[in-house]
Order: structure tokens, then sequence, then C-alpha cells
């Protein structure tokens, strides 16, 4: 591993197999993820985008390893190597039990703040339910962590008797970012972690974020699909489509200068919430993502693309280094 | 400016819910004679309380526009939408008073019958889940089918040709062959487009869009919106009622804005303006939590504080226990909606002066 990097990921494949007829036999397989690699530099913030069904909540479920162990049909390849205290260990070839030693390293972060909170516990068991399983804490001391932990996201000590239902929704989605940082991990993988929230809640969520990355030195995962949100948080970005990166490079760079045509069209999609870009130019794609269990050969992307070839369906581009640091995988096209 | 199509007028659609706590000192509460008479004449309200979804709500649609309703989760913006179709569920819901003038006809007081003539005919709309608004044991081709032929005296032949026509123009691919499919054998875009070729095959005066992208990703967005403003261009003393929580989408197809904010309306104005000199601390605190693309890992400035639950909304300025700009009158007086320029109106104690 590159020292600078907490977290390597290295030819991710992530199969789902699609059973039918009689016997319920596997007839086909949808390759969610298909052989990405990457790093997490530690401290840093990458952010994943990408449309519903590219495989970006896949790639953050595979890395923290409980796709493995949810269900046993998923066929996970590749090598996910995370530096720990103890040296650097691949993920991936640990059985469930090892893994279990490892998880207070490495964190999550939900969507949804409604179901992901037990309703039947109290916040403060919510949030003493890790330190029970990767800490050797006392009562007192759990005690403590928890009520330390409910001021550091913005709660009050005194609200960890309630239960989740008497709280907001971005409340809510504190109390998950306080048990995801009771362990106190070095990798948090944040899946949709504002989608639900309202606008003036979201930003405030993002600021505790990014306020408790530089306190708790954390390295992040940040999955989303609102562009202008992964920009404003993240270093670096990762634009996926259909399973495969198709962009990868400094956030700013990606969101002013988009080099695949995917990510342009993407990027030219979102509203702008300025009226004087109202008549900008907009690159407005035709049909839906087709589906991952028939991708198209070749390029993915091909059959919306509007600058493919007769020659994109022959073969799989490979991420090409544009720019320094700037990576995308077209051939068709420059920095 | 063109003619007016709709105009509402103090509109009020209340929820009845219990709520052990607050009954004790309901009767207190109540001073709205309105609504006094009600909890006299009807058992069902008997120990609960009402939930002011939407209080005291005034604007008019005028032809040709594209009028956006933003504001956040339980900000009043859906059930104001709701409230002129009289798709309020009753019970709980209410419209407790108000007129809803729709090309000079009171909605609120015709008759159930009457009304079935106006949805579909006249207003149409869209919803934001997709998935769920579409019948899934009926054919896309019969649901289209039906909403023409319960509104429309034509053959079935001619029903059938006008739904061909309304999915070639949503740009759905081989209609005829779609036409025979469930719901579940299209995409989430796809099925959005049905709804809109729904809503708009019998060319409504006023189409009602709730959210209509929500629930979809970007580059789908980008399509159904310019769908749906190439449609209301085709016709044009039509009107489009957009409900959104996207700022992004309001600046790029609405005319004029309404910003909601605890069941009231807090600011109504130009777009242009609207994002160029917000008026109201509210609107002034939802633009600058937006991330700014150029100015990227820099602290936003979040709205501070939670939105109040309904039923714990404050007496006076619905917005002050979160604004910044606060003083002692916003505690004690409500604000009234004030036009504090031409076309611009704005409901808060800092602009009372100015007139």
């Amino acid at each position: 591993m590159n020292p600078e990097n907490i977290l390597e990921i290295k030819d991710l494949k992530v199969k789902f197999p699609v059973t039918g007829g009689l016997f319920l036999r596997k007839v086909a397989e949808v390759k969610a993820v298909d052989g990405v690699s990457f790093e997490l530099k530690k401290g840093e913030t990458l952010g994943l985008v990408g449309e519903s069904g590219c495989g970006k909540s896949t790639i953050g479920k595979a890395v923290i390893n409980i796709l493995k162990f949810s269900s046993h049909d998923v066929e996970i390849e590749g090598e996910i190597w995370m530096r720990t205290d103890a040296g650097e260990i691949d993920l991936n070839k640990l059985s469930r039990s090892e893994m279990r030693k490892h998880r207070g390293n490495i964190q999550m972060i939900f969507q949804d703040p409604y179901s992901s909170l037990n309703a039947r516990m109290s916040v403060g068991q919510i949030i003493e339910e890790p330190l029970l399983y990767h800490t050797n804490m006392n009562k007192k001391e759990r005690g403590e962590r928890v009520a330390w932990l409910l001021e550091k996201v913005g709660l009050q000590a005194e609200q960890s008797k309630r239960y989740p239902h008497e709280f907001s929704g971005g409340q809510r989605q504190r109390i998950g970012i306080a048990r995801a940082l009771s362990t106190n991990p070095k990798i948090i993988i944040a899946d949709e972690p504002v989608s639900a929230l309202d606008v003036s809640i979201q930003a405030q969520v993002i600021n505790l974020l990014q306020q408790l990355q530089e306190e708790f030195d954390l390295t992040l995962l940040f999955i989303a699909h609102d562009l202008s949100v992964v920009e404003h948080i993240s270093s670096r970005i990762v634009v996926m489509y259909l399973g495969k990166f198709c962009e990868v490079g400094d956030g700013y760079r990606i969101y002013h200068h988009p080099i695949h045509p995917y990510s342009k069209a993407l990027l030219s999609a979102v509203p702008v919430p300025n009226p004087k870009f109202k008549n900008k130019e907009r690159i407005i794609l035709t049909g839906d993502v087709p589906s991952p269990m028939n991708k198209p050969s070749g390029c993915v992307f091909r059959t919306r693309c509007p600058i493919a070839k007769p020659e994109c369906a022959d073969f799989v581009p490979p991420l090409e280094e544009k720019e320094p640091g700037h990576f995308a995988a077209c051939p068709y096209v420059s920095a | 400016m063109h003619k007016k199509l709709v105009e509402i007028k103090n509109l009020k659609t209340y929820f009845f819910v219990e709520d052990t706590e607050k009954q004790k000192s309901l009767h207190l509460e109540i001073s709205d004679p309105v609504l006094m008479e009600l909890y006299k004449t009807d058992k069902y309200l008997k120990n609960k309380v009402p939930a002011k979804a939407v209080d005291d709500v005034s604007f008019d649609i005028y032809e040709g526009e594209v009028l956006g309703i933003v504001g956040e989760s339980g900000s009043g913006k859906s059930v104001t939408a709701y409230s002129i179709t009289r798709l309020i569920p009753d019970p709980p819901g209410k419209i407790v008073s108000g007129e809803v003038f729709f090309k000079g006809k009171d909605l609120l007081k015709i008759s159930f019958e009457e009304m079935k003539k106006y949805r579909g005919n006249e207003i149409s709309m869209i919803f934001q889940e997709p998935m769920t608004s579409l019948n899934p044991v009926m054919k896309i081709g019969d649901q289209i089918l039906e909403a023409i032929l319960n509104h429309e005296e034509i053959s079935k032949e001619e029903a059938e040709k006008k739904a061909v026509e309304m999915l070639t123009l949503v740009g759905i691919s081989s209609p005829e062959k779609r036409m025979k499919d469930y719901p579940h054998q299209f995409s989430g875009g796809m099925r959005q487009r049905v709804m809109i070729a729904m809503a708009l095959s019998l060319h409504p005066s006023l189409l009602i869009a709730d959210e209509p992208t929500t629930a979809l990703d970007v580059t789908i967005q980008a399509q159904i919106l310019e769908l749906m403003l190439r449609l209301k261009k085709e016709r044009e003393d039509s009107a489009i009622l957009l409900i959104t929580h996207n700022l992004g989408v309001v600046a790029e197809t609405c005319d004029r804005v309404i910003v909601m904010y605890g069941g009231k309306i807090q600011e109504i104005s130009e777009v242009d303006p609207l994002f160029e000199k917000p008026l109201h601390p509210y609107t002034v605190g939802l633009l600058s939590s937006l991330p700014n693309p150029d100015l990227p890992m820099e602290e936003l400035k979040a709205i501070p504080g939670n939105i109040p639950h309904i039923l714990e909304l404050p007496k006076a300025c619905k917005f002050n226990t979160r604004c910044t700009k606060a003083f002692d009158k916003c505690f004690e007086v409500e604000p009234e909606l004030l036009e504090v320029e031409k076309n611009r109106f704005v409901r808060c104690h800092l602009y009372e002066s100015e007139k």
C-alpha cells in the first residue's frame, strides 16, 4: 500500500445472482460494480456520484463488508486493503468474526434517518451499542462517551433517554453520525447522508460533517447523487455509470471542466439556482439508463452518448490520465 | 400581465388530529369564528386540535405563466395545491374557509359531482411518485383511455388515436406497442412521462405538478422539465403550478415564485429579483444555505434550528424561532403580507416601514 493511503481498492467486482425457473437456479447475474480501483488518501473526502443503479451504494457496502455477510449469494471479487494499527489487511478475505474486530475502524452513515435507527431503543442505547462490541469501556465510561458524542453532534446530553421518533429528520441524522463516531473510526462511509433532508437542514449536517472530519481526523467516502453537495464537500470526485468509473479527478476541476461525455451531460442537467443561467446550453440525454442485467457491449455509456462512434461497441475504454490527476474513460475526449 | 386564471382568497386548510397534551387548553385558543362554528356543528372534531397546514393563503395564477411554490417539508405547499382540486382527505383534513375562483367560478362552493368535470378537463395534476400513481394491474393504454373517455364524448377508436398521439408527444417510442404494457415494464422516467401524457391529454388550462421530478435522476429530470415547458408553450393561455423544494428547478422553470413556511406565504416575487435580492429572512437563509460551486469546502450558512412541528408553530411570525433578525415585535404580532415593490410581497416586520 502507498503510505499516503488508508484504503486501497483493487479491481473490485460485485455480482448479484438473478434466479429464475422452477428451482430458482441462477439464470443470470448483475454486475453492479464491474472492476473498479481507487484509493482513499488519509484525511481526504472522496465523492462518489452517479444516477440510481450505477453501483455507488454497492461500492460503499462492499467496502464495509456488509454485503457478503447479509446475503451469501453475492460474489465479491478484488482486494480491499485497509491500513490499521495492526498493519494492512484485505477486508475481502476476512471471515465474519474477524471483520467484526475491524469494524470499529470503518463505520457507515445511512441515507434514511427514519429507518436506520431502531425505534425501540433510546438514543443513548443506539449510540452505546457499538461501544459494547468494539471497546472494553465500562458502563460509566460508555455513558460519558455517549453524552460527549451527543454534544459533539449538536444535541444535548439529556436527550439520550429519548427515543428516535421524538426527533426531526436532521436531528436523527445527527444521532446516526454520533453512532458512527462512537468507536473512533478512521474511515466513514456516508451513503447519501443529506438527501432525505430539507435544504436548510442539509446545510447544517454538511457543516457538521466537515467540522467533525477535521476534529476526528476522518477519511470520508461520500456517496451522493447531488453534484453540488458532493463538489462542496469532496476533494476528489468519482463519476460512475453502470458499475464503471467514467471520470476521476479533483472535485473543483470535474465540476467546472468535466471531460467525459457522461459527466458533461450530468453536470449540465443539474438545475442551477440562479435564473441568469436559465438558458445555459444543456445536453439533454435521450432515453434511460440501460438495465444492468443487459449492459451495452464495449463502452456502457455508448447507447446514450452524444459522441458515440461504431467502434465504441467493440472495446471497453480504460481510464486514461488526461491531465495530471484527472482520469476519464473515453478515448475520444481530451482535457 | 395576462388574465387571471385562478384567484385564491384566504384559503385555510386544517387537519384535525388528536393530541392529548393540547386538548385541555384547546377551547381557550380558538378565536376564529368560522372554526368555532365548525367545532359546534361537527361531532368528529370533538377532542381534536387543528394542525394549520395552510393558514390564510391568497394568491393568483395568471394565464401563460409557470408559478412555483417552494418550501420545505410541512410548509403547506402540497396541501395548497390539493385544496385547489379539492383532493384533501376528509377526515382528517378540511378546507375550513376561503375561496378558489377558477375562471370566475368558486370551486369550493360547487358540488362534488360538478368538481369532477373540472378535474382533468380544466385542472390536471402530476404527482411526485411515478411508481405509485399508476394502477399496477391496468395496462398503460387503458389508463390513458379511461382518462380521456371519462371526460370527452368521443369513440374508443378516436380516444385510442389520441392516446397514441400523446405518448408520441412525450417521447415514448413505439407507443402502439407500449400501450399494451403494464406500469412495471416502464422505468421511473417513462412512468412520469406517461403521467404527463395523461394529465395533458385533455388540454387542461391549469397543470398542477407536485414535485414532478423529485423521485427522478437529474438527467431524467432535465428531460421531464423540458417536456413540460415545451408542451405549455403550445397552449399559450394555460398555466403550470409547480410545487418543489428544489431551488434550482425553480430558477430554471418558473416565472413567479411563492415561498411558503409554516403554512403561510412568506414572499411572492418574480423569479429574477427573488434570486438576485431575496427579501424575507427565510428566503435569504434558504438561498445562502445552498453550496456555492465556486467556494468549495467553505462553511455553509445554514439556517439555525429545526423546522417546528406543525402543532408547535410559534405565535406571531412563524419563522421567529429560527430568524437571525427577529426582534421583540416578531414574537408579538404576526406580520402582514405587504407589497413592498411592484409585484413583490413580503411578510416581515423588517419591511413594514418602507411602505
